[in-house]
């Protein structure tokens, strides 16, 4: 092997060459960027308090963001059936709620709570998702919208009759159901108020904030061991691990377990923020606010980071707590801003998702391409 | 040879198929750092071979085998490939096993990771938790590279990588796999440029000098001519000769490849034989981007009333042929039919010029399985030529629906023509047999009135009886509805058989053109690409 | 006889057994609480006009190759501006009707067209990229709602004069015009032959469709892309067909709906039309890959009238409303089940 071809493998790309790349794959972060500052300068608001906003925001959502990343590692696309962890966590919730724990061992118990449940649907998540490779992604939306209707069952016809949950202030007039919205008093801002100082205005909630860099970690650990290898692998080309050797459904079973646990703690999280529990919508929007997100951060559904992740929850509130004010100032009509942030979240993941099919098909062009030259 | 003890023995190796013998007793055996080369047709039993020899699943859920396998002198079961592996057989794949998103050292050490402990694993016991020991598998790659006399960098990823050099990272792994002790190799020179064959070759010989037994199949014959120590051929599941390097020469394989009794059966004569005074149809120069059938400037003029048979080895474009002219892979270069240019890369023009088409892909091109055998034969002839409609209603001259009746009675007649076995025209085609459907097909294409019919592989996966029957339609059609075939055949004796030429294609270009009963060898030096002769 | 009865169950399909075997408790149920049968058949029939047209906008889609449309929503859309100009111009009656559908098919059409280029451009994805352009052209009308320039206070805010209203009333447009056209008795139940009628009228044109060259070409095309290329049919633009079919079906539908219903629902109403269409054609027999119009007829029957009684029926014996609840697991149950089920050579 000479010289000669290394270099052709390898080529050295120039400064303004690695300027145009930069941005061109961060195109649709760097387009929010400006889209929020220019909505932002619009709306006239008061920086500290988006910084209040959008830090609170970070630690509440980071964790369900996070949980998305591993289904995409191993080619199952944007997991919409997060929502299921998600319930699993506010079962927990309730549970604690009416054990009337508090604190940070009430919190802590809901996160222990949660995760068998979560497991156990991940798996069938996972199992399901088996059987529909190829569309895992409207799979797994319907699968959340299925999982909805089984907790909603639970929750409005078995609490009470069948499930022994006997505090009147949490049941519906009748005595059987949950009723709409539970105050989470006993675990409210049970992580946040740990220790919230104060820097230049801004409270930040450290401890959350921590719980989600931890979580980081972990996920990065994770995909440098050899499970995180088969996930990769995985996620490049089934047929392919498949052939050496690799458990291809065992090893995306494991995704959407480890996807729907961390989903559980990530809603967990949310609520303990927000304090109160909306029984029946708390969980409806997570999977599309979060996938959006981590969309705006500039993932893929082949290809998301932490990095994306965070840049997205950034950027994704950011233009969240904006437009409603920017609709306001520009058109004095604020439902335009909420409706544009809705268009946002539909429309970025529309876009993703048509990019992927888009750029799937040019793979494969490609591939028939060289395959056609080297004849 | 006789020195050593052989790595490897298959003995007496018979496996049937749903009653068919696709290997009859087959023997063959390898010596440590010996070079054995398996050559044969397409068909001829060479993948079954490997399939049995790494255990693939296939041959067990299809009713085993019998014969045995030793290693090193010992009784082996290989009941799955990972036992295989276990054994020391590496098999270096015809398609890249290769993620492209990873460097070549993880494709190297893709499932085989070397890995270190950690306070996480330790404490989960669990193996998947385990770090990757980057350092240590990178070590191994860059020994495995040296070992092939490879110096591109180990840490590049493989996406990019010229494909001659996918097929050395291929190779790479099975040797970094320490057990390995037997390499298969399967067509690896198909999508090799020459000289990255080559290079191949030559590492095929290093890997043997290392001590390495390679099982080398191909059907190129000079590089079977270059690198063999020994030679088996196999043909219609038999192993026909086992030569040594010294007593072969390549006229001998190649008619030991295709040589094969033709039953002389006598055609029906014509009024008046198809001469070259007469042409249905010339091709100059034409070009097909099929992936696989790459045709590259092909030429060929067809008497008219003729069954003009085409033949030659896989890959080699003979199927581009048929595929090209009727539209479905673009194509370039003149076509005409009596003298009229036809345009190219328009399926409906071609169709309305009087063509039609055969495919060999009846299950995938062919036929809409779930439709009834009715919908099958008319849509084509409904779509190109407007027929099997009425105008509905009566008033609306414009809007014309299907016209069932008249449908159902072509398809009535075609069945009983063409003698379709089936429940009625309203049977889905799916439930019907290999050569029931062939014969839709048939029908299908017959429903155009084509004034030139190509047929593509026509009695690929039907059975005996069946083929029979499709072989004597062609003949029927061409005799008493005079239409001009173009049939594409692997089966070198069906070609035989029923054509008056046979053109060989060979690289993409005609390579000549024989009579049916040229000799073995004539036809095999073709299809090797060793002779060109000019029409006869 | 056992292998006859399993071909039998096979035939008619698992889920459909179950959902039927469900309403024929529910019916026994009624019976014996003393409920009004046919009342309860009235209402479901009604249901069944109103959504029938809805549901049967999914089978061209599926016919054609590009599978269930659960971009149902974009040809919503252009059926609520077809009606919203028919209001404007303050036309009533039948020619309200007629003019709201002669306005929404052109529009649906360029719509639909537009739709079929972008999901020609994500082939193998069209599923999952339909749901979300559905869901952002909602998005985005409700922009255009609150921006659009309607002028009859009929149909503005009443304070500020900007923008249409969430839910717009038809009783002095075309409301119930269909319903309460050629109403006659059977055996107590109460039928009305306009909207029934018009619905089956749509089955038959479609139904002619596909006995037409057109017709036969697209479910060539939708069957086997390559059989089609290779019989000289343009897939591309018999997927074009399908879908533009599709969405002008969705327009015709949403105005059925509208009509019947007497309401014009605005803003994020259409968000989620699609799956309750997809169930009901899923529910009657459909696959990803092949549908027919008796699907849709057995289909919406059946996914209707669990609807319809379910509620009633259920809250005689179970406190609260479960129909929303069955409607959410049958109707996305149904999906998954089409989802999962190993579809040949894809």
């Amino acid at each position: 092997m000479t010289q000669t071809h290394d270099k052709t493998v390898e080529s050295r790309p120039t400064v303004s060459l690695d300027m145009r790349r930069m941005i061109l794959t961060n195109g649709v972060p760097i387009l929010f960027l400006v889209l929020s500052i220019t909505m932002a300068l619009v709306a006239g608001l008061n920086i500290t308090f988006l910084l209040n906003e959008v830090v609170t925001r970070l630690g509440r959502n980071s964790l369900l963001v996070l949980s998305l990343l591993i289904p995409v590692t191993a080619g199952m696309g944007l997991n919409f059936s997060i929502v299921i962890g998600a319930m699993a966590g506010q079962a927990a919730a309730i549970a604690v709620t009416y054990w009337r724990i508090t604190g940070v061992q009430g919190f802590l118990l809901a996160c222990l709570l949660s995760t068998p449940i979560a497991a156990i649907a991940g798996w069938l998540a996972g199992n399901v998702l088996n059987r529909a490779k190829g569309r895992e992604m409207i799979t797994s939306m319907i699968l959340g919208f299925f999982a909805n209707g089984i907790y909603q069952l639970i929750f409005l016809f078995l609490v009470g009759p069948i499930i022994p949950l006997k505090d009147p202030a949490m049941l519906l007039p009748q005595g059987i159901g949950v009723r709409n919205t539970v105050d989470l008093i006993n675990i409210s801002q049970a992580l946040d108020k740990i220790w919230r100082p104060v820097i230049g205005g801004v409270r930040i909630p450290v401890v959350t904030l921590l719980v989600s860099a931890g979580m980081c970690v972990l996920i990065g650990f994770l995909l440098k061991t050899k499970i995180g290898q088969n996930l990769r692998a995985v996620g490049q080309d089934m047929h392919i691990a498949e052939v050496m050797g690799i458990k291809v459904d065992k090893t995306r079973i494991i995704a959407m377990i480890l996807s729907t646990v961390i989903a559980g703690w990530g809603q967990l999280i949310f609520l303990q923020n927000i304090g109160t529990l909306n029984t029946y919508n708390s969980h409806e929007q997570v999977g599309m606010f979060s996938i959006a997100a981590l969309l705006v951060g500039g993932a893929s559904t082949r290809r998301a980071t932490i990095w994306h992740a965070i840049a997205g929850v950034i950027l994704f509130h950011t233009l969240f707590v904006v437009s409603p004010l920017a609709g306001q100032r520009l058109f004095g009509v604020p439902q335009i801003g909420e409706y544009f942030r809705v268009f946002v979240a539909y429309g970025i993941i529309a876009v993703a998702l048509a990019l992927h099919a888009w750029q799937g098909r040019q793979v494969r062009r490609q591939e028939i391409k060289e395959a056609m030259l080297t004849e | 040879m006789e020195r050593a003890q052989q790595v490897l023995e298959m003995k007496g190796i018979t496996k049937q198929y749903f009653g068919n013998t696709v290997l009859n007793d087959v023997s063959i055996d390898l010596y440590p750092g010996e070079i054995h080369a398996l050559v044969g047709e397409n068909g001829a039993g060479k993948s079954t071979l490997m399939n049995i020899l790494f255990g693939m699943p296939v041959i067990h859920s299809t009713g085993g085998f019998s014969g045995e396998i030793l290693i090193d002198g010992k009784k082996v079961e290989l009941l799955s490939p990972a036992e295989a592996m276990q054994m020391g057989i590496g098999m270096v794949h015809q398609e890249f096993m290769l993620l492209p998103g990873f460097t070549i050292t993880e494709n190297i050490k893709l499932n085989r990771e070397t890995t270190r402990k950690n306070a996480l694993s330790r404490l989960f016991k669990s193996e998947f938790l385990d770090y990757l020991d980057t350092p240590a598998m990178r070590k191994d790659a860059r020994h495995a590279l040296d070992r092939l006399d490879m110096s591109i960098d180990e840490w590049l990823p493989v996406a990019g990588l010229p494909v001659g050099y996918m097929q050395f990272v291929e190779i790479a792994r099975e040797i970094d796999k320490k057990e390995v002790k037997i390499l298969v190799f399967d067509e690896p020179t198909a999508v090799l440029t020459e000289t990255e064959a080559d290079r191949l070759l030559g590492s095929l010989r290093r890997l043997a000098a290392d001590g390495i037994s390679i099982l080398f199949i191909t059907h190129r014959l000079d590089e079977v001519m270059a690198v063999a120590d020994r030679i088996t051929v196999l043909r219609d599941g038999e192993a026909v000769a086992r030569l040594n390097k010294d007593e072969a020469v390549v006229e001998r394989i190649a008619e030991l490849m295709v040589g094969r009794r033709i039953e002389k059966v006598d055609l029906p004569p014509r009024d008046k034989e198809p001469g070259d005074e007469d042409l249905a149809f010339t091709i100059d120069n034409l070009m097909v981007d099929m992936p696989g059938e790459m045709v590259r400037g092909l030429s060929l003029s067809v008497r008219r009333g003729e069954i003009l048979g085409i033949g030659g080895l896989a890959g080699h474009g003979k199927l581009g042929i048929a595929n090209g002219i009727m539209g479905l892979y673009p194509a370039s270069g003149r076509v005409s039919k009596n003298g009229d240019l036809i345009p190219l890369n328009s399926p409906e023009q071609v169709l309305l010029e009087g063509l039609a088409f055969v495919s060999e892909d009846r299950r995938g091109v062919g036929l809409l399985l779930d439709e009834p055998i009715e919908r099958n034969i008319g849509v084509t002839a409904m779509q190109v030529q407007h027929k099997f409609l009425r105008p509905w209603p009566r008033f609306l001259s414009g809007l014309r629906l299907e016209d069932r009746k008249e449908l159902r009675a072509y398809s009535e007649e075609m069945i009983r023509k063409l003698d379709i076995r089936c429940l009625g025209p309203t049977q889905p085609v799916r439930s019907l047999s290999g050569g029931n459907q062939q014969k839709v097909c048939v029908a299908k294409a017959l429903a155009l009135d084509p004034e030139i019919l190509f047929v593509s592989e026509p009695t690929r996966g039907i059975d005996v009886g069946a083929k029979r029957l499709v072989l004597d339609l062609l003949v029927r059609l061409n005799r008493e509805h005079n239409v001009t075939i173009l049939m594409t055949s692997s089966e070198l004796g069906e070609l035989r058989k029923i054509c008056d030429r046979v053109a060989i294609v060979y690289r993409g270009r005609l390579a000549g053109i024989l009579p049916p009963d040229a000799s073995d060898a004539e036809f095999g030096l073709m299809m090797a690409g060793r002779v060109r002769k000019e029409a006869i | 006889m056992m292998p006859r009865l399993k071909q039998t169950v096979e035939h008619i399909g698992v889920p459909r057994l179950i959902i039927a075997g469900f309403l024929a408790i529910i019916f026994v149920i009624a019976y014996l609480t003393d409920m009004s049968v046919p009342q309860l058949i009235t209402d479901s029939l009604v249901r069944v006009g109103m959504n029938g047209i809805l549901v049967l906008a999914m089978v061209p889609t599926i016919s054609c190759g590009v599978g269930l449309n659960f971009g149902l929503p974009v040809g919503v859309l252009s059926g609520l501006v077809g009606a919203l100009i028919s209001m404007e111009r303050g036309l009533a009656g039948f020619p309200g009707l007629l003019a709201a559908i002669v306005f929404a098919v052109p529009i649906a059409v360029v719509v639909g067209y537009l739709y079929a280029l972008l999901l020609e451009s994500v082939k193998g994805q069209e599923m999952m990229v339909g749901t979300y352009v559905g869901f952002s052209t909602v998005a985005v009308m409700c922009i255009f709602w609150l921006m659009a320039p309607f002028k009859n206070p009929e149909l503005i805010w009443a304070i500020g004069g900007k923008g249409l209203r969430f839910t717009l009333t038809l009783g002095n447009h075309f409301g119930k015009v269909l319903n309460n056209f050629a109403v006659f008795q059977l055996f107590g139940v109460k039928i009305s032959g306009g909207l029934l009628g018009f619905f089956l009228l749509f089955c038959l044109l479609i139904y002619l469709f596909y006995r037409t060259k057109l017709g036969i070409a697209m479910v060539a095309a939708g069957a086997n892309p390559v059989f089609a290329r290779s019989a000289g049919i343009d897939v591309r633009q018999m997927k074009a067909v399908g879908v533009v079919l599709s969405t002008v079906l969705a327009a015709v539908g949403i105005i059925i709906y509208a009509q019947s219903y007497g309401f014009l629902q605005l803003y994020m109403a259409p968000l989620m039309m699609a799956f309750p269409a997809v169930a009901a054609i899923l529910i009657g027999g459909a696959s990803l890959q092949k549908a027919t119009i008796s699907n849709v007829i057995i289909g919406t029957i059946l996914f209707q009238t669990l609807l319809t009684t379910a509620l009633p029926v259920t809250s005689r014996v179970i406190q609260g409303d479960i129909s929303e609840v069955a409607r959410l697991i049958i109707s996305n149950g149904m999906i998954l089940y089409a989802l999962t089920r190993p579809t040949g050579g894809k």
